[in-house]
């Protein structure tokens, strides 16, 4: 059997203790397998940040499991967390977060130049990456050379540079007009369905729509959720029949 | 949605018999309406009566008779795309009317009946985000070869040069869908978080008011009145 590129299997998270404690997070269990895309949509305060700041390693949850590829980051020091961080997980921001000093393919070099790989190969690995997500024309140039799209285009090439394969993307689509929204979310989709796995927190349910499954939080807890969908083409049949 | 101004605006371009125009119609709109033969033909021949359309000839030999638009129906054209659509007559709406009437009908789960429909109807939006990418991504193909294909005649239901215009008309249809799904969820989000803020308040919902149960029985009385004065018992003949 696929190991689930994520897993989250019973996970609380509380803030505080005693009287004022808070269930940010209340036993939710999630998997996702490679090549899978799923959304996270709550209101404000449903535990959505949290959820995706576990996934990630920057926080850890108070009981319950997280495993990333197999890994369970409970049984990891901090260094291990970090290197698996920078190893196995991608993030993508809101306000795409590229350094502004920096060109495109130096941003997202940047990873793998922190992960020890030497200038030139780190350039190189870039620049593929770039190429493969049809990005090439944009490498030379600075962020503030760029559109919000082509950023947060830039910063998805920089989630996946190397050997990552779970891309955490919060509200990437949240500073973006629809249509570069969705320019954004086509390469998301493409990413995934290369076999990438990628965990897309969104309140907007028309970009919800790209993922394979939606998961809707409320207080901390998972209410709801889609299953997978049945293939466009059985639509398109009943559509026209 | 109105069928006769649809048949109107594609015989503008130029005449066509009734199974053409049905093609025409679905290929247009992705086969979200389906029209079937026998509703085109009652359509043509209540504009023929109405001086709208006129048949361009005798039946060929096929027994199809082709329709072109008169005087009178390129005006109806003209005018129906320098018109609002009217947005006055509030069409029934099957999901508002539950939940209106879910909050009203005591024992009744409103909150599930909410997410019951979320759920679908994400699903259904899911489902046509799927078909959107693969119309961009046959346009993106396309645009990658562009002399892939050649006009190949006169037959306009296979007309490659129409092709990439009744992709974009799909296009926008499904956007629409999309548009309309997407406010669906929004609105039924809202209607849990109001159903929530509502049951925080110290009143009680309930189902009749005195109100209603008044005005219906005052309605009814008066109903009964008519019905006698006119000699006949319309709630008998309901039933």
């Amino acid at each position: 059997m696929t190991t689930p590129s994520l897993l989250l299997d019973e996970v609380t998270r509380v803030h505080g203790t005693g009287e004022t404690a808070v269930r940010a997070l209340d036993g939710v269990s999630l998997e996702v397998m490679p090549g899978e895309l799923v959304a996270v949509m709550g209101p404000s305060g449903s535990g959505k940040s949290t959820l995706l700041n576990l996934a990630g390693g920057l926080d850890l949850a108070t009981t319950g499991r997280v495993v990333i590829e197999g890994e369970d980051l409970a049984t990891l020091s901090a260094k291990g967390i970090a290197r698996l961080r920078r190893r196995r997980v991608g993030f993508v921001f809101q306000d795409y977060n590229l350094i502004p000093s920096l060109t495109a393919a130096e941003n997202v070099a940047l990873p793998l130049e922190l992960d020890g790989v030497r200038a030139g190969q780190a350039r190189r690995q870039a620049r593929q990456t770039l190429d493969l997500m049809g990005l090439r024309e944009l490498s030379d140039r600075f962020p503030d050379q760029m559109s919000g799209g082509q950023q947060q285009r830039v910063a998805i090439a920089r989630a996946l540079v190397g050997s990552r394969r779970l891309v955490l993307a919060d509200e990437p689509t949240g500073a973006l007009d629809s249509h570069t929204g969705e320019d954004v979310l086509r390469v998301l989709r493409e990413r995934c369905d290369e076999g990438v796995a990628g965990l897309l927190v969104t309140h907007e349910a028309r970009h919800a729509a790209w993922a394979d499954r939606v998961v809707f939080l409320r207080d901390g807890v998972v209410v709801d959720s889609t299953g997978r969908a049945s293939a466009a083409e059985d639509l398109l049949t009943s559509s026209t029949r | 949605m109105s069928v006769k101004q649809g048949l109107l605006a594609l015989l503008a371009e130029g005449p066509m018999y009734g199974a053409q125009l049905r093609v025409e119609f679905e290929e247009r709109t992705g086969g979200t309406w389906p029209l079937n033969v026998g509703q085109v033909y009652t359509t043509l021949a209540r504009l023929e009566r109405d001086g709208l359309v006129e048949p361009t000839g005798e039946a060929d030999a096929e027994g199809r008779i082709s329709y072109r638009l008169t005087e009178a129906g390129s005006a109806e054209v003209g005018t129906w795309w320098t018109t609002p659509v009217d947005r006055d007559n509030t069409p029934r709406d099957e999901l508002t009317i539950k939940l209106a009437l879910a909050v009203t009908v005591p024992g009744v789960d409103v909150a599930t009946v909410a997410q019951t429909q979320r759920t679908a109807t994400l699903k259904h939006l899911h489902d046509l985000t799927r078909l959107k990418q693969q119309v961009m991504r046959k346009q993106r193909d396309a645009e990658r070869v562009p002399n892939a294909e050649t006009p190949t005649g006169d037959a306009p239901t296979a007309s490659p040069a129409g092709g990439a215009d009744h992709d974009l008309a799909w296009l926008l249809v499904l956007e629409n869908l999309i548009f309309t799904a997407e406010a669906e969820v929004r609105w039924l989000d809202h209607v849990e978080t109001r159903l929530h803020r509502e049951s925080l308040r110290p009143f009680p919902r309930s189902g009749r008011t005195p109100e209603a149960a008044a005005r219906a029985a005052a309605e009814d009385t008066a109903y009964r009145r008519e019905s006698a004065d006119h000699g006949t018992d319309r709630t008998e003949a309901r039933r």
